[in-house]
């Protein structure tokens, strides 16, 4: 059989799974119903902080909800391209169907990190842009060229980094079999992300860096957008990326070797 | 037993709102043994056998769930990530300003935040979303045939589960108290309030969700009610903020509803500040809601079966 390109097996299955979902158009008010809860839940949370104060440790308004439209963004990303693979993932480990995937003619690891995608979550990712655009339009310094293309070079490192690190969670699966709750700590763990890492403490500061790398997702390319970023911080992201990306391929053929199937 | 935590299989459950009630477990309930011959109880001995009934459903949750501990844990620790966020944040403000924010100190936010998780775990009761399922599938018709109203086999399951929760909960409360220093000034009035209080959250949440759930008998479109209920819960309940802190218009507001009675009321009793005089607003408000919402309940179940029609479950 004749193999395809990694990029087009990618653009194939989100195709389909585009088309699949498009039928579901009640879907998409469902949808724009739970964006307008969590959106309204941050901007009240800021309105009501801003109240009483001008800034927390150094974070103007706009700052924040520079960092609230990150985080929107990033969520989307995350809720539509990257957690129903690896949830399909979890569950196909734990119930051995996985053997269909690993059987393809197809780099596996690709293969299962695109099967799922949930296309009216991307809605996010537009509502976050849009919260983005106005509190840049709110911030006192416009934003120059450099940072606008750091914001986007971070933006992406921190999917792939977030990818990475969903791949190792799931890849985990291979050994503890039953981890389909990972999501609920993964989604709650991310909810610290709507404020820059900055204003937690040490601890909580290093495990939101380097465990569930929040820091470089949504922090980084916030400091990027709103003209505070240092050399030092890009340079890490990148050094980090890449480690991530090559550990987490390494982990996961690991796990896949480990791997017994369902007919073990 | 199947197991406690719904998988999220996107074709069949709408994703419930992300973070409040997504995944909250549904309970397996009534799959227990169940005495069938109950249809002649005596009048006298009505209340001892629901009695019983409510000791075995919640005995048997509490060994099934103890056999979860770890999904349990993962759920809780992701619970707890909610109130560090605010907690983080009102604390910075309260030390920025010179130590506190509206009377609260970081110490007080801290004392709040922690107690929060409590609470906010007696307030997982089964998901409305849940409702659909019960209906399409048809499992409420072998629901129909038990000798009790059906909301007593959710009621005591869930129960049972609160008292693992609880168990679970104490060495999560003892991190973040070593994390965090909260200041706690407290009397026993208080503390004793606060454990009456939780299960009064617990019982109003119960049957107000089991109200909103059985909207679903008339439509399936119930999503965007659900998701308007859960914002405004969220809003005036003091789970973003302690009730206090919200602009006065919103405190006043969130008299027209019993979520201040099942999340913040329970918080504030333990923590305080708190006269005895509200202490005691709370309880009767608590117990008004409570007879409010069971009458509801009774009245659209009665009103729901009736357009019920499903094969058998």
């Amino acid at each position: 059989m004749k193999n395809i390109s990694r990029t087009r097996l990618a653009w194939l299955h989100f195709r389909v799974s585009a088309l699949n979902e498009l039928q579901y158009r009640a879907n998409f008010w469902l949808q724009l119903a739970q964006s307008a809860v969590w959106l309204t839940s941050g901007l009240v949370v800021l309105a009501l902080v801003f109240s009483r104060t001008d800034e927390i440790k150094g974070w103007t308004r706009p700052e924040l909800l520079a960092v609230v439209g990150v985080f929107t963004l990033m969520g989307g990303v995350i809720r539509a391209f990257i957690q129903p693979a690896m949830q399909r993932l979890l569950t196909d480990i734990r119930e051995g169907t996985l053997d269909f995937a690993l059987t393809r003619p197809a780099d596996a690891q690709v293969l299962v990190s695109v099967r799922e995608m949930r296309i009216w979550q991307t809605l996010d990712i537009l509502i976050g842009a849009g919260v983005l655009t106005v509190a840049v339009v709110q911030l006192d310094e416009s934003v120059g060229l450099g940072d606008a293309l750091a914001f986007a070079a971070l933006l992406l490192a921190g999917s792939v980094m977030i990818y990475c690190c969903w791949l190792i969670i799931s890849t985990g699966a291979f050994w503890l079999v039953r981890m389909e709750n990972v999501q609920e700590l993964f989604d709650g763990v991310y909810r610290a992300g709507q404020y820059p890492i900055t204003i937690y403490p040490g601890w909580l500061r290093a495990g939101l860096t380097f465990v569930i790398p929040l820091g470089f997702a949504i922090t980084a390319p916030s400091q990027a957008i709103t003209s505070r970023l240092d050399a030092g911080t890009v340079v890490v992201c990148a050094v980090t990326a890449s480690a991530l990306v090559v550990s987490s391929r390494a982990f996961w053929r690991v796990g896949v070797r480990h791997y017994a199937g369902a007919s073990a | 037993m199947r197991c406690f935590f719904v998988a999220r299989s996107a074709a069949t459950s709408p994703p419930a709102s992300r973070w409040f009630d997504r995944g909250e477990p549904v309970a397996d309930v009534g799959r227990a043994p169940m005495s069938s011959t109950a249809e002649a109880w005596p009048v006298e001995s009505r209340w001892r056998s629901l009695l019983a009934t409510y000791r075995t459903l919640a005995r048997t949750q509490v060994l099934s769930q103890f056999q979860y501990r770890a999904a349990n844990y993962f759920y809780m620790v992701g619970m707890v990530a909610e109130p560090i966020v605010y907690l983080v944040v009102w604390s910075t403000i309260a030390r920025q300003q010179g130590g506190s924010v509206d009377g609260y100190t970081a110490g007080n936010f801290a004392a709040y935040y922690i107690t929060w998780t409590l609470v906010r775990n007696m307030n997982i009761v089964f998901t409305p979303f849940g409702w659909e399922d019960r209906i399409r599938t048809g499992e409420l018709s072998g629901w129909m045939l038990r000798p009790a109203h059906p909301i007593h086999y959710d009621l005591a399951s869930f129960m049972g589960w609160k008292f693992v929760v609880i168990v679970l909960w104490l060495p999560i409360a003892a991190v973040l108290t070593l994390l965090f220093r909260p200041e706690l000034q407290t009397s026993v009035l208080q503390v004793a309030v606060f454990a009456v209080a939780i299960w009064g959250a617990y019982l109003i949440r119960s049957l107000v969700l089991w109200v909103l759930g059985m909207v679903t008998f008339w439509t399936t479109r119930v999503a965007a009610l659900y998701e308007t209920y859960f914002v405004a819960e969220l809003l005036l309940s003091g789970r973003l903020v302690p009730m206090d802190l919200l602009p006065g218009w919103a405190q006043g507001l969130a008299w027209a509803f019993p979520f201040r009675w099942t999340f913040g009321f329970p918080i504030t009793a333990l923590v305080g500040p708190i006269s005895n005089g509200e202490l005691l607003v709370g309880l009767v408000m608590q117990a008004a809601w409570t007879a409010v919402a069971a009458f509801v309940v009774r009245i659209v179940w009665r009103r729901g079966v009736r357009r019920y029609g499903a094969v058998g479950g």
